[in-house]
């Protein structure tokens, strides 16, 4: 009992550390630029494609295909916001989260479908001769492959903590956060930030792509699901905090763990749908919960 | 009356005249199971448009009342209850859902509100695709007498009433109060329209169309697997029509519906998937520059025409 229990929660908290790096990208750009971007989910599929097939194609080893899925993905967020949501910062904020949310939905369709048609409906994912490795610690088994993905995770989060209270422009991305006006007024351009938030975004869902591609498995409908992880996480852990996303992340995947442990894995997915509308309803203002009035 | 509302009363006299006559006109299933798809997805779009156009309330998790309609309908009807009944009690469960999760899920304002919607649909799908994962399938003996124009009819019938219920409602007094807290809702609450009522009425009665839809597609279809109709798809595709023909208006999500379909069929002899990146790509467009959608584009063109020919004429724009 005991065994079995530990071995699904090590699982919960290995997965947990992708949920959070999956919400993290959705919850700077939400901060940030007051996105909804419901096709988050779609970028973290074209991340895990671009390291499918430069696996594949090249034969780098999958942990090192990391910087192609964060190129490519910093690419495709770049055009993405030239073209679509660039238009949208100037709306009041209520128009612009209604309208990157239904930009979203239109895009995440254009993608699934773009994907669909380029890599077919297969489940893919990345094997490798050490895929199947593990270290036996106290009869739990830890799989090397999302051992590496955790600490990548962790190193993701850390990163952009030290981007954003280190550096300048991590600085101007902060100020915009808490007052874009006043940042705006300080001679920061609040355009190029948002810009810059958005890129940043699409990369981390690149690299969380990849990590799912390597531990897990990637499909064209798999955009959906995952912004729904992404946006429960993000609602759990707490708007504009960098650890409360990965806290969230964690305490997500260690709840789905539990559920499918002691209830089966039918209901795995449902129970954190349930505690992201507990946490909607039970405050009123969900998201924005921990913005400063 | 002037000639604009005769010729309107004309053109919905030989459009209903056209659908009641068209069984006897075309010979091939093929297009009357066409026309179907398309009074499917009108009345799917209208009723999500009393909720998401009338008073503004995105609701992404449509497909719920869609798929509970169709749920109830589909066992009464297969365990020996008459059809009519069954679609009613399909309705009135799609109706209690809509009354269990309304007071809670209109705490959640604009954008809060379409995720929370997206979230509930999701568990329903999930839940139902756990519960009933066998396909459901007409008995033997309903097979046999399977008849195609009983539906067909059943389809305009229902398409009918949901677009005469949206049309009723826009010019009711309640209607005008959906419309005001769509448009302001602290200011409606200020004249004494009760945000919170108007919004619960409106979820109840786009609940109970969609409902219907879904008793219509147990209806219609031979075998399909329970959780189908709760997909997300469904409430996507209504959201994406009504935008694309003009989102609050009567007309828009029947032209949002036609034109969907007439470009999946026309695209899908060419290609599979590209009609829903058509599709996509111009529900984007739509929402970026052209808010009122395909209603909104052909009054400011026959504006303009007017304009030009007979200056003095000009009419302020309509709402529908």
């Amino acid at each position: 009992m005991l065994e079995p229990l530990a071995q699904s929660l090590v699982f919960g908290v290995l997965v947990g550390g992708i949920y959070g790096l999956a919400a993290l990208g959705l919850s700077l750009v939400f901060g940030v630029t007051k996105f909804l971007n419901v096709s988050h989910g779609e970028l973290l599929m074209f991340g895990g494609y671009a390291s499918f097939w430069v696996f594949v194609l090249w034969g780098v080893d999958p942990f090192l295909t990391i910087p192609f899925a964060v190129i490519f993905l910093a690419l495709i967020g770049l055009v993405l916001y030239k073209l679509l949501f660039a238009r949208m910062v100037k709306l009041p904020e209520e128009v612009k989260i209604r309208n990157t949310l239904l930009i979203g939905f239109g895009l995440s369709l254009i993608l699934q479908n773009i994907a669909l048609r380029l890599w077919t409906a297969d489940d893919r994912s990345i094997t490798t001769f050490y895929s199947g490795a593990a270290i036996t610690f106290l009869g739990v088994r830890f799989p090397v492959v999302r051992l590496i993905s955790l600490g990548i995770a962790l190193v993701c989060f850390l990163a952009l903590h030290q981007f954003l209270h280190r550096t300048f422009t991590g600085k101007a991305i902060r100020a915009t956060v808490e007052d874009w006006e006043a940042a705006a007024m300080m001679g920061i351009d609040t355009q190029r930030v948002s810009q810059l938030a958005f890129i940043i975004g699409a990369s981390l869902a690149g690299i969380a792509g990849t990590l799912v591609a390597i531990g897990y498995s990637i499909d064209p409908s798999m955009g959906l699901e995952w912004t729904l992880v992404a946006l429960i996480t993000m609602v759990l852990g707490g708007l504009g905090s960098i650890m409360g996303t990965l806290v969230g992340g964690l305490l997500l995947g260690v709840t789905q763990a539990a559920t499918s442990f002691f209830l089966g894995g039918t209901y795995r997915e449902i129970v954190g749908l349930l505690i992201f509308l507990l946490v909607l309803v039970l405050r009123p203002q969900g998201l924005l919960g921990t913005k400063r009035e | 009356m002037d000639y604009r509302a005769v010729l309107r009363i004309v053109l919905i006299g030989a459009l209903l005249l056209g659908l009641i006559a068209l069984p006897s006109l075309v010979e091939k299933d093929s297009i009357i199971n066409l026309v179907v798809l398309i009074l499917l997805y009108v009345t799917l779009a209208s009723s999500w448009n009393i909720l998401g156009g009338y008073t503004g309330q995105t609701n992404l998790g449509h497909a719920a009342f869609f798929g509970l309609g169709s749920l109830v309908t589909r066992m009464l009807w297969t365990s020996g209850f008459p059809l009519f009944p069954s679609m009613l009690l399909g309705c009135a469960v799609a109706v209690a859902l809509a009354l269990i999760i309304g007071v809670p899920a209109f705490k959640l304002r604009g954008a809060y509100f379409a995720i929370g919607t997206l979230a509930l649909g999701q568990v329903l799908f999930v839940t139902v695709g756990n519960e009933f994962p066998l396909i459901s399938a007409l008995p033997a003996k309903a097979l046999a007498s399977y008849e195609l124009l009983p539906r067909y009819y059943f389809f305009v019938g229902m398409a009918v009433v949901t677009v005469a219920a949206s049309y009723l409602l826009a010019h009711s007094r309640l209607g005008l109060g959906m419309m005001a807290v769509r448009e302001q809702e602290d200011a409606a609450e200020s004249l004494g329209v009760s945000a919170l009522r108007h919004k619960l009425i409106a979820l109840v009665i786009s609940a109970f169309f969609a409902g219907l839809a879904g008793g219509g597609f147990a209806f219609y279809h031979v075998s399909y697997y329970p959780q189908f109709p709760f997909a997300p798809v469904w409430t996507f595709d209504a959201v994406m029509m009504t935008y694309i023909g003009g989102v609050g208006t009567i007309v828009g999500p029947v032209i949002g519906a036609l034109f969907y379909v007439v470009i999946k069929e026309y695209l899908a002899l060419n290609l599979v998937e590209l009609h829903l990146i058509v599709f996509g790509t111009l529900f984007i467009l739509v929402v970026l520059f052209l808010p009122g959608g395909l209603v909104e584009a052909w009054s400011k063109i026959r504006r303009q025409y007017l304009r030009r020919t007979t200056p003095k004429e000009v009419e302020p724009s309509t709402t529908d």
